[in-house]
């Protein structure tokens, strides 16, 4: 995708939007409502047009091409098997289009809802399927007319939490295996940093970050990157140089050129540890422990530093040896952290 | 155990709250019933009496107290009849067929490529309705009067019935596509390769329901029952010969055999429509 723009109305979906996805990579877009991503998408595929860019597909300019001519798999956000048709006739509708013999298209039909692990349900219709089945169908669909590219719609946002995440890594498995391009557009950050070989964050249509996902969320570009994927600290602090300090601690700066001056700077939870304090004395790095959240191996601690709070990840066993109002002294370690310019204030997102 | 018992003692009343509803409950749907019953009652008495009394009337012998078949056997004797029923039928079969094919690409297409002229499009076909018949006649004469320039077979009246059954197809059509989510399963047909045609026809339209079925019920009702137009218009259709029958016959028997087997003969081919219907939709799944 070169330049991609597209406008509805005043508003600006898609703003000159460069994007290029490797053969048999998975990328997955990320971002809020209203970023972009499903517009990217639905340009990709051909179902809207775009006002300015390019599209190419393997060298081929597909820009002009109707979407009924682009050789693109689509999996939709919403339930979208043909209601009148079973699992076997909805996986072997592109094929029929393609006038393949019907021995063949049955065939890989079956190939395909094997792939899924749906070939006992082969002759049922949607509404005798459940919501995660039939998106499986609606991926063996996509994949049966062998699409040059794979595009994934927020497929699994319908689900609930348990099969969505069984899903998601049987998509992985399958796109691996296939080798398919694939670009997967989705608002779950988890979701996004999972499944995707490179992860692009995209913030009012212009993609903010393109990476992997442990840069994206180790090092991220920018501080809506930051503040996006994964929880963030806002600790106000003070450049200087090649430091920021914060409450009296200097940390390293990602992006050297940051100029001097009071800044917020982002620290995440898991550069953040505790120990129980003993010795009674105040200072910017002590405080009270106002809560703990369970989350499984981990537990996030809320610290009140008096002027404002901190969480902090700590695995369940260190967090459940500081109960609510335990004195703790803090200590952030000493990763590249990334600020932001704008109007210094403390808080955690 | 006291605690056991206490909590024994605590569970009577409850049981006894609930069995209360319960008892209300039941008490309610048996009034219901009743007052379904009543309503159904009178309103099959309302509408079953005329009917039987035209029965009745019909087999009426010559001489008071006696029964005869033969009003009955003397319909077919009139002439007009046989044809005007097949006329009938075939209008009723074009003006179906042509409603489907101008309402159903148009509203899909509306639908799915121009969602802002879907309001100006429901009012025009809601427009009929809110013209009386006669005006339309008088709007429609001239046309009539080229038509006839070249043709003067009654088949031609489809123009005007398929005016006339817009507002009922349009309503029944739009609910079928109002309930499937038209939008999404096209744009699954056409990124698997379907061209609009296929969308239109193997995509949305089969998943329409009982929609088409019933759309079709509704313009063979109206084209079976329709009278005025025809009759202004100067064509021989089933309900005309019926009133024509009706003004020159002196046999009263056969007035009412006529009319009570012209108001059977829709009764049939409509209970027929909607059995084939609620079979495809079935079949369906």
């Amino acid at each position: 995708m070169i330049g991609l723009s597209r406008h509805y109305g005043p508003v600006v979906a898609l703003d000159n939007l460069d994007l290029t996805v490797r053969a048999g990579e998975l990328i997955a877009l990320l971002g809020p409502s209203g970023c972009g991503k499903t517009t990217t998408l639905r340009l990709l595929a051909g179902l809207e047009d775009a006002d300015a860019g390019r599209i190419t597909v393997g060298g081929k300019d597909i820009t002009r091409l109707p979407a009924s001519k682009r050789d693109m798999g689509m999996v939709f956000q919403a339930y979208s098997l043909f209601p009148h048709m079973t699992a076997r006739q909805n996986v072997a509708f592109g094929l029929r289009l393609r006038r393949v013999s019907v021995a063949e298209r049955d065939k890989r039909a079956l190939e395909m809802l094997d792939l899924v692990g749906l070939s006992t349900q082969a002759d049922r219709y949607p509404h005798q399927i459940s919501g995660g089945q039939q998106q499986r169908v609606a991926l063996a669909r996509a994949l049966a007319i062998e699409p040059q590219v794979l595009l994934l719609d927020e497929p699994l946002s319908a689900l609930d939490a348990k099969v969505r995440a069984q899903l998601r890594d049987q998509i992985r498995r399958i796109q691996l295996e296939v080798g398919i391009t694939t670009l997967f557009v989705t608002h779950d950050q988890e979701e996004a940093l999972a499944i995707a070989d490179r992860v692009g964050v995209m913030r009012d249509g212009r993609l903010e970050q393109l990476a992997p996902p442990t840069d994206v969320y180790s090092r991220p570009a920018t501080p809506f990157v930051a503040e996006f994927v994964g929880l963030t600290n806002k600790l106000a602090g003070t450049v200087s140089g090649s430091t920021v300090t914060v409450r009296g601690r200097d940390l390293p700066l990602v992006d050297l050129s940051t100029p001097a001056g009071p800044v917020t700077a982002l620290v995440r939870p898991e550069a953040v540890t505790l120990a129980s304090d003993t010795s009674g004395d105040s200072g910017p790095l002590v405080g009270t422990v106002i809560a703990s959240t369970f989350l499984g191996a981990t537990s996030r601690v809320t610290v009140d530093l008096g002027d404002t709070t901190i969480l902090a990840q700590l695995t369940t066993a260190d967090a459940t040896a500081l109960p609510a109002g335990s004195r703790v002294a803090l200590t952030i370690r000493p990763d590249p952290v990334l600020v932001s310019v704008s109007s210094p204030s403390e808080s955690e997102a | 155990m006291a605690a056991v018992s206490g909590l024994a003692g605590e569970s009577a009343p409850d049981a006894g709250q609930v069995r209360a509803p319960r008892r209300m409950r039941a008490s309610r749907r048996g009034r219901l019933n009743l007052f379904r019953r009543v309503v159904f009652t009178l309103f099959g008495l309302f509408f079953l009496l005329p009917l039987v009394a035209l029965l009745r009337d019909s087999l009426e012998g010559a001489k008071l107290g006696t029964w005869s078949v033969t009003p009955w056997k003397q319909i077919a004797s009139y002439p007009g009849v046989l044809g005007a029923i097949g006329i009938q039928l075939a209008l009723a079969v074009v003006t179906c067929v042509a409603v489907l094919l101008l309402l159903m690409p148009t509203m899909i297409w509306i639908k799915l490529r121009l969602p802002r002229v879907s309001r100006a499009f429901e009012f025009l076909c809601l427009l009929p309705l809110t013209i009386p018949a006669i005006v339309l006649v008088v709007g429609l004469a001239p046309i009539y009067n080229k038509i006839e320039h070249y043709t003067v077979a009654t088949i031609m009246l489809f123009l005007v019935y398929v005016i006339l059954a817009l507002p009922y197809a349009y309503r029944a059509l739009s609910a079928g596509l109002n309930a499937i989510d038209a939008t999404t399963l096209s744009e699954a047909a056409r990124s698997l390769g379907a061209n609009w045609f296929t969308v239109m026809f193997r995509v949305i339209a089969p998943n329409m329901g009982q929609a088409i079925p019933n759309a079709m019920l509704l313009s063979s009702a109206l084209v079976l029952g329709e009278f005025t137009i025809a009759e202004i218009l100067n064509y021989v259709t089933l309900p005309v010969v019926l009133f024509n029958i009706s003004r020159a016959t002196t046999n009263a028997g056969v007035l009412f055999s006529t009319s009570l087997a012209a108001l059977l003969f829709t009764f049939l081919l409509l209970l027929l429509l909607s059995y084939v219907g609620r079979r495809l939709s079935r079949g369906r799944g």
